[in-house]
């Protein structure tokens, strides 16, 4: 009964990282109904970043800022130069496009930082909170840090105008040009807002993954999953997927064995999509004839 | 006075009237040409809304009205001149057509249907600088039109059709727009609504001094509202005068008005 | 089609078999074994090209379908005693099983839904293949030996030679069947549902049927290429099928050009020769390399090089004053 307890708080920390990415997945998706594949690769980078700037004395908060900061301008970078461009036309051109972020950002992080696997370290103490012996003080913290930042961005987008143009922009692009939105403007918002998540995201997870090139490729699909199975046009149901994916997860792991967790992740991707593509709290799509 | 004086003087005092309403057009467009792709649907057409006017375009499916409407807020490829106030306008993207002042009501409504109705009013005040003065212009939409706040929290996608294009109206206007494009009103809308509709258009033109440009099936609403009116068939303007004068024209009657 | 062109094809690929035919005599047994390597991979890119050019579904795990048919030739050979030559239909006829079966279910995913769940695939196959439970046939994670055949002694070849020609044989049969069903009814029909899904369906197409066996038959071809690749390079383990094949094989699809048969050789010799010379710079440059090539290509040559020459090619033409090329 222990073990399941831990496993499930345990899969709530890891959980609120796959909430963060898919929040940032679902953010790209509502705007360009297109899933940005490299979001898990600029999240490594990112977290690349943040260890060099701490490598030669940048204190852990201020390398997390910059790093952040960077991140968020390096997304509009990538929307308004590499996606723009390329943005009418067919699907299959901007998958490719995706791909190939993907492979250059992993391959970039490979040749300027090597392949050798590096640790990371965790702003928060290695004795557990209050001696408790369920979740770790590193857990307790990452899982404080993703929830703030839901937060934050749910006050965004609910109460300030500029958030509310994001979402108009989202969803009804010629509308929004006729209120003087820059749509394009917003787009570019929007991928700068994604990147800056998964760059928290990713300095969250080093710690316990350690900080490899590749270390990002799971914990996409588990985004991925998570994304889904909430609804891929819904915010909200994404980060409760990311959720429910971090527990199932860990829960699977126990019960099943460790070895097959990426396996998981392709049964719930494959299953979600032939029962209900749209998720638990996403909309149907009627496509008319 | 003969009949050929009375229409000479008659026409010269359009003449007159046209310059006038030329020398402060809040609208003027010369030689607009717009085409969808490799289709030709408008072949060069001059209009005019004069400042705190209200101009109405009529003519049947098909004739380009909402092409034009288009083509003034640059959604579509066009050519030709565009001025607002003496500004040309033509070339600029739609948004910064619209951050110039000329708040456009699409066709279809355009409603934001997974925003609130008070979110979609915020929204159509994005360009706005003076941020205190957004909660009133909602206050004063809501007694323009009630309805709306009755449903100021739901989605706006549960409206019915006539509220929602109440919506589509007031967001435009929330913008403080010089220049208001309407496009199609009327459509799909009960006679009675659309009687108060454009007795509340009626009322903002006079009081708020906004020029409005309409677009419109309904020729006799649209007359009854407008004082210019032009007729359009297949991308050309083959009529134009008074609202009062084209009311009173045999043709039109017998095309437009049914009797 | 214009006779004379057909005539002119027709010389031009005899002359292209008997250059290839010749080319083992004259280079060194490494270069034979890398050339032989090309020829498999053009295999498994014709494959991925019939499902993602010519039908319109996207595959981002079609390493997944290599790695099924190297590890069944390789079982087969170590574990049953199979001779290599027999494991290579039945690696075709594994693969085109696994695929139809995958293609069901992806029957009611379009473009990126698809795109993900075929990334998903990619992405989890090194850890299926690492799995416990299946070791024993599979080697885990050390994988699996292949003792390389010999050429019969009539032959006199080296093995390098005998495996190219036993490859080269394999292309010419899938080509040829391949060009074959892609300009047939079911070729037309699988354009059709690329291009107007809606259209095809209502002319009386079966979709759904057309599709899964696409999914099939270009999974076979992929897995046949597995095969021969298998056997050329002696080795299979779970490693060398991770996510970074897929997009290997994606990569030459792209360059040589989507819907395009020949395209396949362009993109093969790509993806073979660019990481040699790559590797020189570093590890990563190879990957890098694909991501730069892949975005110029979207914004430059979309048609890739097979697209690029036969614009070429048609403009040559026109200027000799010879009809347009199809």
């Amino acid at each position: 009964m222990n073990q399941l307890l831990h496993q499930v708080l345990s899969g709530l920390a890891t959980g609120g990282i796959y909430a963060s990415v898919a929040l940032a997945l679902v953010m790209i998706y509502q705007a360009t109904h297109l899933v940005n594949f490299a979001q898990g690769e600029m999240a490594m980078f990112a977290t690349y970043i943040a260890w060099a700037l701490m490598q030669v004395g940048v204190p852990y908060w201020w390398a997390f800022a910059i790093t952040v900061a960077g991140a968020f301008v390096v997304g509009v970078a990538v929307e308004r130069i590499i996606v723009r461009p390329v943005e009418n036309s067919p699907i299959l051109a901007l998958v490719i496009v995706f791909i190939a972020l993907l492979v250059i950002f992993n391959s970039v992080a490979g040749w300027i930082f090597t392949y050798t696997i590096k640790p990371f370290p965790s702003p928060f103490p290695a004795e557990p909170l209050f001696g408790n012996r369920f979740m770790s003080s590193h857990e307790i913290g990452s899982m404080a840090i993703t929830l703030i930042v839901l937060l934050l961005l749910f006050a965004f987008f609910r109460f300030t105008p500029l958030g509310l143009a994001m979402r108009a922009a989202a969803q009804n692009p010629v509308s929004s040009r006729l209120v003087g939105i820059r749509v394009g403007w917003m787009l570019a918002l929007g991928w700068g807002l994604a990147a800056a998540i998964g760059a928290i995201a990713g300095i969250m997870v080093a710690p316990t993954v350690f900080l490899e090139p590749n270390m990002m490729g799971g914990i996409l699909l588990y985004a991925f999953a998570g994304a889904l199975l909430g609804g891929i046009d819904s915010p909200s149901g994404a980060v409760l997927g990311g959720f429910i994916v971090g527990v199932l997860e860990n829960v699977v792991g126990v019960y099943v064995g460790s070895e097959l967790k990426l396996t998981f992740a392709l049964v719930v991707i494959v299953g979600v999509l032939v029962v209900k593509p749209s998720g638990l709290f996403g909309k149907v799509h009627v496509v008319r004839v | 006075m003969s009949t050929e004086t009375t229409q000479a003087a008659a026409a010269t005092f359009a003449h007159a009237a046209a310059a006038e309403r030329s020398a402060l057009a809040l609208l003027e467009v010369r030689g607009l040409t717009a085409q969808y792709g490799p289709t030709k649907v408008l072949h060069g057409i001059d209009f005019a809304v004069g400042a705190g006017g209200i101009t109405t375009v009529l003519g049947a499916n098909g004739a380009g009205k909402t092409t034009l409407l288009r083509a003034v807020c640059n959604m579509i490829r066009t050519g030709g001149e565009v001025r607002l106030a003496g500004e040309r306008i033509d070339g600029l993207a739609t948004e910064a057509i619209v951050r110039r002042g000329v708040g456009h009501v699409p066709d279809g409504r355009g409603t934001f249907m997974n925003l609130t109705v008070e979110e979609n009013l915020r929204v159509g005040a994005h360009a706005r600088k003076d941020r205190a003065e957004i909660g009133v212009d909602c206050e004063r939409m809501y007694t323009y039109f009630p309805r709306l706040k009755e449903r100021r929290r739901q989605q706006a996608g549960t409206l019915s059709g006539g509220e929602q294009q109440m919506l589509a109206v007031s967001r435009a206007l929330m913008l403080r727009p010089r220049l208001l494009l309407l496009d199609e009103p009327s459509f799909g809308l009960a006679p009675l609504i659309v009687q108060q509709l454009f007795e509340i258009l009626k009322a903002i033109n006079q009081a708020e001094r906004i020029g409005m440009l309409l677009v419109e099936q309904n020729a006799a609403m649209a007359l009854a509202l407008a004082d210019h009116a032009y007729l359009l068939e297949t991308g050309r303007v083959v009529m134009s005068g008074s609202a009062q004068a084209i009311r009173s024209d045999e043709q039109v009657r017998r095309s437009y008005l049914g009797y | 089609m214009n006779p004379t062109l057909d005539r002119r094809k027709l010389a031009g690929v005899v002359v292209l078999l008997v250059l290839a035919c010749a080319l083992p005599f004259v280079i060194a047994n490494y270069r034979v074994f890398q050339l032989t390597l090309v020829l498999a991979y053009s295999i498994a890119l014709l494959g991925l090209n019939m499902l993602t050019g010519f039908n319109g579904q996207i595959s981002l795990g079609h390493g997944a379908f290599y790695a099924i048919g190297a590890y069944a030739a390789a079982i087969l050979m170590d574990k049953a005693g199979f001779p290599y030559w027999a494991t290579i239909p039945i690696a075709g006829a594994v693969c085109f099983v696994a695929g139809f079966l995958f293609g069901l279910p992806a029957l009611r995913l379009e473009g990126l839904y698809l795109a993900l769940a075929t990334f998903a695939l990619g992405v989890a196959m090194p850890q299926i293949l690492k799995h416990k439970s299946i070791e024993e046939w599979t080697g885990g994670v050390q994988g699996i030996v292949i003792v390389k055949p010999d050429a019969p002694a009539w032959t006199g070849f080296s093995q390098d030679q005998w495996l190219y020609f036993f490859t080269l044989a394999w292309v010419a049969i899938l080509f040829f069947l391949g060009w074959n069903l892609l300009r047939g009814r079911i070729g037309r029909a699988m354009v059709a549902i690329r291009d107007q899904p809606i259209a095809a369906q209502a002319m009386g197409v079966n979709t759904a049927m057309v599709k899964s066996l696409t999914f099939g038959v270009s999974a076979l071809y992929t897995g046949i290429a597995g095969a021969l690749g298998a056997i050329a390079v002696q080795f299979v383990a779970p490693d060398s099928f991770s996510f970074f094949l897929s997009i290997t094989l994606l990569t030459g699809v792209v360059i040589g050009g989507l819907a395009s048969i020949s395209g396949a050789f362009f993109g093969a010799l790509f993806i073979q020769f660019i990481p040699n010379i790559a590797d020189e710079i570093s590890k990563a440059a190879p990957w890098a390399i694909y991501g730069i090539v892949l975005i110029a290509f979207m914004y430059v040559m979309p048609t890739g090089v097979a697209g690029f020459v036969r614009i070429v090619r048609g403009r040559l033409a026109r200027r000799r004053g010879a009809p347009a090329l199809r």
